[in-house]
């Protein structure tokens, strides 16, 4: 699998680790225990085909990535800074 | 035997070899099966589980019988096809799967036993009594299982891995493969040419045939030097495309230096991981066998494998060849050999209506179909029936074409499925864009279903031209050579009836009647057949058989090929030796190693090294007499607790901050408020995932207003510093602050015990007065002039400090403080010796911070402020996470003296079964304290710190040992820090 | 008076494998510059006014009198030659000395470079494709490292506890290349 790092360009998977939903990139509001944090930290949707996850360009430029892709067959349709910033 | 003017071999260089302990002669340009026929060897190999004589069935990677281990000792490589193996001078070669020899084989006895040796005889036999699985049954199958042996020791054989990209990647060097590849490379693409062969041409180079007005195996090297010759194109050949992943990612897998006696430094052989935009899939196709009785002894082989022996290698396995085949392309095989001067025997074709023979002359049996073969060792008849009539015919080598399955097998490694094309005989490769279908992959010549040449170089040039577009390059006008245009007419033929054993799967020894079997029992579906029967589940995968099966399992449940399916595709295309994906992780390749600016200076005292995470850190640091860890690191304790002592922290992470924001993201990160720190002070602090559980915990410094420098965890260096990236791109993008990690910059020591502020009074330029810099403080200092770091903080307990200079004075200072230490009565310590002293004082280290503990279980849920958000704070106020009944932080000290703690060992009620259910807790860091004379430890216990003085057992099921133990304080020592402070 | 000497890894003799040659360099000042949010273009402008250059783009390094400025991740340059950064620069981002915190390998012969690098990092360092001036953030086997193509080769940074292991591994890459070239003509 490659991963095309708007900041880098395309890279190998291996230069990269996932975390999880993309999700994790927004903290519900609230410093108490909720619902909503609840559902931050339990509830995951799994979907079989495109979802959104977050990946860490770790051996690359450091960034995190949003990146969207299908589940079933792998097929990348964007990718984008976490941070909201430009390339 | 070799045959007079044929083949390509160069006859001047003579290169011996050994099979089997005889000694054999070849010439350059032979493989091992090539010279094997020419010395007219014919038995090579004993089949897997009957143990049936075998021989060279075709001429490529798709060999299913002729496998051999080459080399000897630990160098020895078990089930090489001796098809692709090349020859070279000395070779040594053994066959397998026979004892003692090839020709008297004992386990050849399993045919006898055939009949009760059917599909799925494992399942239905080894079922009863179910107590003889383990001490019978398994170890009589195991010592029959196996194709070849391994050596069982290291192998020698150095191999490599490689990353290569390219626009386009040309998989098949045939004539569809260099047509795409001369396409691209006109266009200025960057292309990558694969071929599996010694050189590009594919079946050009096994045919008579010209392309182009001359030869094609001429055509098409001449046509690769000018490609080779091109800055934009690479050629590597000798290398197998193995399989097809996500991304336009390729495997691929290059036998380097196997064809050469001698490989110095050269890799055996190499694992590419191939990066392309767009690939051609010019593959090519096999050859389908015919299964009939009697249809696996040596001599039987593929009319297309006879062809590449005579022309490539002027090699013929036999004296007279007769032909079976419905498919007029084959015939082609008899015209070459009478051509050749070898005698045609006869040829068999099942059509009724076949056509006359041309330009051979042996007799023709139309609607002919081989009812039996006969030769113990090798083929020497065969008995034919048209009609009513029966004929016997003499015969060595029989050639075989039931026509061609393309090679799709990359196509499908996605999960796509082929497609059935009733008209073509044959499987195709799943459309563009059908599920599963590798994108970026196109299909072209042979591998898409064509068969005459010059249909193959139109389809090449086409495929060139589209993986062009899709790479937004346009192709330019291109003529093609004259080639051959006759593909000829052919009818599909899997099988022909018979009595007797109808071999399917040569290297798994399936039969027709297994595959009828397994239908007839309910595993109709082709993934039950396959795997009751173990059709294709071989090294060859079922290249040769798959389809046949498949056929045969179609016919006898009365259902369509496509209608039965056909079993999953996966990688490897070819077998890929461990040796070549692990490449590069052998010996010190396993890992990198950190090593610290001190690391010299320590191994030149002999002190063993312990590894912390890729860091080498010493251990302790034996003093003459020693003859124990124990005894040096007791001392070590002793040392620092009296005089001083020297250890180097720089593996600790250091990530350094500047800007006017970086309290606030601290305050985010911590749960602790670190944004009111005052320049020069020090402060500890834990941070939490969001999960509401401790991650790391460690001093930050605020080394001036907007300049800070935080210390991680050895082992939690690199985590911290993605989760730092995390929070300041996912949830504080816009705080003025940036960090980088500097743990490389500067090379770090402890100066620890009551001598250490006289130490550093010598050391420092300028003297140092303790008294001005209090516990927790920091600051810049100076040694001998260069610039250097101080922060008065202990993880001893004692009067310590840690200093801090650039890495490369590190190795020099580090002699300085260990001369220094040494002159106070003091001197290094190792990584015992710290556990040890912060054991005593009661700091827990990640074997406490293990990914399950909450700042409430460690006892620091002062920790946690109220007043600012933070990192898991919400997560941490789950009550199950506050819940006073929770295993905690405690001390555990033994009742009796000498009573032994252990770490790891788990916590009961005295009187309690010590099993599971009763468990109390467990123990987490454990040691003997010189400093009080007996055992110690840190561990969770159930409502710990509300049961202070309360009694428990120990227990270790591993090491067998049981200990009555105290709860405690887990500080053990100075309870109220003076020593540090002092 | 106690005395500090510095490390020079740099002395380790370079080695020599056919056409290429794999060598530590010498100890360079460096400063990682990482604007602050909103900051890159002041940063930039005080580079400018300062040693005449920009802030490099993703993937490029970019040279001056006495200074080179190296894209270096996420929003972050790598200044190397001076002592001491212009101190306008620390307006407007994160200065830090990472002098120490790196150590630069170089792997002469342009060609071979790549050749005997595509052993190791998953990028395309073909002068081709990676010309000269050209930066990344990659692996080298399973080392972090910064790779930078050189009219001469490519140099390869990796953080300093690693220097080692890299040096291991890209020796290692260079016999194995030079094995190959050894192997008879078919």
């Amino acid at each position: 699998m490659r991963i095309d790092c708007p900041v880098c360009g395309p890279r190998d998977l291996r230069e990269f680790t996932p975390k999880g939903a993309a999700c994790y990139a927004t903290r519900p509001e609230g410093e108490e225990w909720s619902e909503a944090w609840h559902e931050h930290l339990h509830l995951r949707e799994n979907p079989a085909g495109r979802s959104e996850e977050l990946w860490y360009h770790g051996a690359g430029c450091s960034a995190w990535l949003i990146v969207e892709r299908d589940t079933r067959t792998h097929e990348i349709f964007s990718v984008r800074r976490a941070d909201g910033g430009a390339a | 035997m070799r045959v007079a003017g044929y083949g390509r071999v160069d006859r001047a260089r003579k290169l011996r070899f050994r099979f089997d302990g005889r000694s054999y002669a070849g010439f350059a340009g032979d493989t091992l099966a090539s010279a094997l026929l020419a010395n007219d060897v014919r038995l090579v190999a004993r089949s897997f589980k009957y143990h049936r004589p075998r021989g060279v069935m075709t001429a490529g990677s798709e060999e299913p019988n002729a496998l051999v281990e080459i080399g000897r000792g630990a160098a020895k490589l078990p089930n090489v096809r001796a098809t692709v193996q090349e020859l070279y001078d000395g070779l040594y070669a053994e066959s397998q799967n026979r004892w003692p020899s090839l020709a008297v084989d004992m386990l050849a006895v399993n045919a006898l036993a055939a009949p009760f040796l059917g599909a799925g005889f494992y399942y239905k036999t080894f079922m009863w009594p179910p107590s003889f699985w383990e001490k019978v049954y398994e170890p009589a199958i195991r010592r029959a299982a196996g194709l070849g042996r391994f050596s069982r020791e290291a192998d020698p054989a150095r191999q490599e891995k490689a990353f290569v990209s390219c626009d386009v990647l040309v998989i098949g060097a045939g004539p569809a493969g260099l047509m795409a590849a001369q396409v691209a490379a006109a266009a200025g693409a960057d292309v990558l040419l694969v071929d599996e062969g010694t050189a590009p041409g594919g079946r050009l180079l096994a045919e008579d045939e010209a392309v182009g007005g001359k030869a094609g195996h001429r055509w098409a090297a001449s046509l690769a030097e000018g490609l080779a010759a091109l800055p934009n194109v690479r050629i590597l050949t000798r290398t197998a495309v193995t399989g097809a992943y996500d991304g336009g990612t390729y495997g691929a897998l290059e036998r380097v230096a196997e064809h050469v006696a001698e490989r110095g430094d050269a890799p055996g052989v190499c694992f590419w991981r191939i990066d392309a935009r767009v690939a051609v899939l010019a593959t090519g196709a096999l050859e389908r066998p015919i299964a009939f009785p009697g249809n696996d002894r040596p001599g039987v082989m593929m009319a297309s494998a006879i062809r590449s022996y005579l022309h490539r290698w002027g090699v013929v396995g036999g004296r007279r060849v007769a032909l079976y085949t419905a498919n007029d392309a084959a015939r082609r095989t008899a015209r070459d050999l009478a051509a050749s001067g070898v005698e045609v025997a006869a040829v068999i074709d099942p059509r009724a209506e076949a056509p006359p023979l041309v330009g051979v002359d042996a007799p023709l049996l139309a609607g002919g179909r081989i009812v039996a073969t006969s030769g113990r060792l090798g083929l020497t008849g065969l008995t034919v029936k048209t009609g009513s009539q029966t004929h016997r015919i003499a015969a060595d080598v029989l050639a075989l074409s039931g026509g061609w399955n393309p090679s799709v097998h990359l196509a499908c490694h996605m999960g796509g499925r082929p497609v059935w094309d009733e008209a073509l005989g044959a499987f195709r490769a799943p459309e563009p864009g059908a599920p599963g279908a590798v994108p970026g992959l196109l299909p072209a010549g042979a591998a898409a279903g064509i068969w005459d040449t010059s249909g193959c170089l139109a389809s090449g040039r086409a495929a060139g031209a589209a993986a062009l577009e899709r790479i937004g390059r346009a192709a330019t006008e291109m003529d093609l050579p004259e080639a051959e245009s006759e593909p000829g007419s052919q009818t599909v033929v899997f099988q022909t009836p018979g009595r007797g054993r109808a071999w399917l799967d040569f290297q798994n020894d399936v039969t027709v009647k297994d595959v009828q079997l397994s239908a007839r029992e309910g595993f109709a579906s082709v993934e039950h057949m396959k795997r009751y029967t173990t059709q294709g589940m071989a090294p060859d995968q079922g290249k040769n058989s798959n389809v046949g099966a498949l056929a045969v399992l179609a016919d006898v449940t009365g259902r369509t090929i496509p209608e039965t399916g056909t079993t999953t595709f996966r990688p490897p295309y070819v077998p890929l030796p461990l040796g070549a994906i692990g490449a590069g992780a052998e010996g010190k390749g396993f890992a990198p190693e950190r090593f610290t600016t001190s690391h010299a200076a320590s191994r030149a005292r002999g002190t063993p090294m312990i590894e912390a995470g890729l860091w080498y850190r010493p251990s302790f640091f034996p003093a003459p007499g020693e003859t124990t860890w124990r005894e040096a690191c007791d001392r070590e304790v002793t040392m620092v607790r009296g005089a001083v002592g020297v250890a180097d922290v720089s593996t600790l992470g250091k990530i350094e901050f500047h800007g006017p924001d970086t309290g606030a993201l601290l305050d985010l990160v911590y749960t602790s408020r670190m944004s009111t720190l005052k320049p020069g002070r020090v402060r500890y602090g834990i941070m939490l995932r969001e999960d509401g559980h401790v991650m790391d915990d460690g001093t930050t410094a605020r080394l001036a207003d907007d300049h800070w420098v935080m210390t991680t965890t050895t082992a939690a260096a690199g985590q911290v510093m993605a989760h730092l990236d995390m929070v300041q791109q996912c949830h504080a993008p816009r705080l003025r602050t940036r960090f980088t990690s500097t743990t490389d910059g500067w090379a770090q020591f402890s100066i620890a015990g009551p001598k250490a502020a006289t130490l550093l009074d010598a050391l420092l330029d300028g003297g140092h007065d303790a008294a001005a810099v209090p516990f927790m403080a920091c600051g810049a200092v100076q040694v001998a002039g260069v610039a250097a770091r101080l922060f008065r903080i202990s993880f001893s307990g004692e009067h310590a400090y840690e200093i801090a200079v650039p890495a490369r004075y590190g190795a020099s200072l580090w002699r300085l403080l260990v001369a220094y230490a040494e002159g106070l009565g003091g001197g290094p310590y190792g990584m015992e010796a710290l556990n040890v002293l912060r054991i005593e004082k009661g700091f827990p280290t990640h074997a406490e911070l293990h990914g399950r503990t909450t700042a409430y279980d460690l006892g620091l849920q002062r920790m946690l402020s109220p007043k600012k958000d933070f990192i898991g704070k919400a997560g941490a106020s789950r009550v199950g996470l506050l819940d006073p009944g929770r295993e905690r932080l405690v001390g555990l000290r033994p009742v009796a003296a000498q009573g032994r703690l252990l770490a790891g060992a788990h916590l009961f009620a005295p009187g309690a079964r010590p099993v599971r259910t009763e468990d109390q807790g467990y123990i987490t860091s454990a040691c003997y304290s010189p400093t009080l004379g007996h055992d110690i430890a840190l561990g969770f216990a159930v409502a710990g710190p509300d049961r202070l003085g309360e009694r428990l057992k120990m227990v270790d099921h591993l090491r067998k040992c049981t200990t009555e133990v105290e709860i405690c304080d887990p500080v053990f020592l100075d309870p109220d820090g003076e020593r540090a402070r002092a | 008076m106690p005395d500090l000497v510095a490390d020079t890894p740099s002395e380790r003799g370079a080695t020599k494998v056919d056409a290429a040659s794999l060598s530590v360099l010498a100890y360079t000042p460096m400063h990682l510059l990482a604007p602050f949010p909103g900051g890159s273009e002041a940063m930039a402008a005080a580079l400018t006014e300062a040693y005449g250059v920009r802030l490099p783009a993703p993937g490029e390094s970019l040279s001056a009198d006495g200074a080179e400025l190296r894209w270096a991740g996420r929003d972050q340059a790598l200044l190397l030659g001076p002592d001491a950064p212009a101190p306008a620069l620390h307006t407007h981002g994160a200065v830090t000395d990472v002098s120490d915190v790196y150590l630069r390998l170089m792997l002469t012969g342009p060609s071979e470079a790549a050749d005997i690098l595509a052993r190791l990092v998953p990028i395309d360092l073909r002068p081709l494709r990676f010309a000269s001036g050209a930066t990344a953030k990659t692996l080298l086997g399973h080392i972090s490292a910064q790779v930078t193509a050189r009219a001469d080769g490519v140099e390869i940074m990796v953080m300093r506890s690693f220097w080692q292991s890299a040096f291991h591994e890209i020796e290692t890459a260079m016999t194995r290349v030079a094995g190959r070239a050894a192997l008879p003509p078919d």
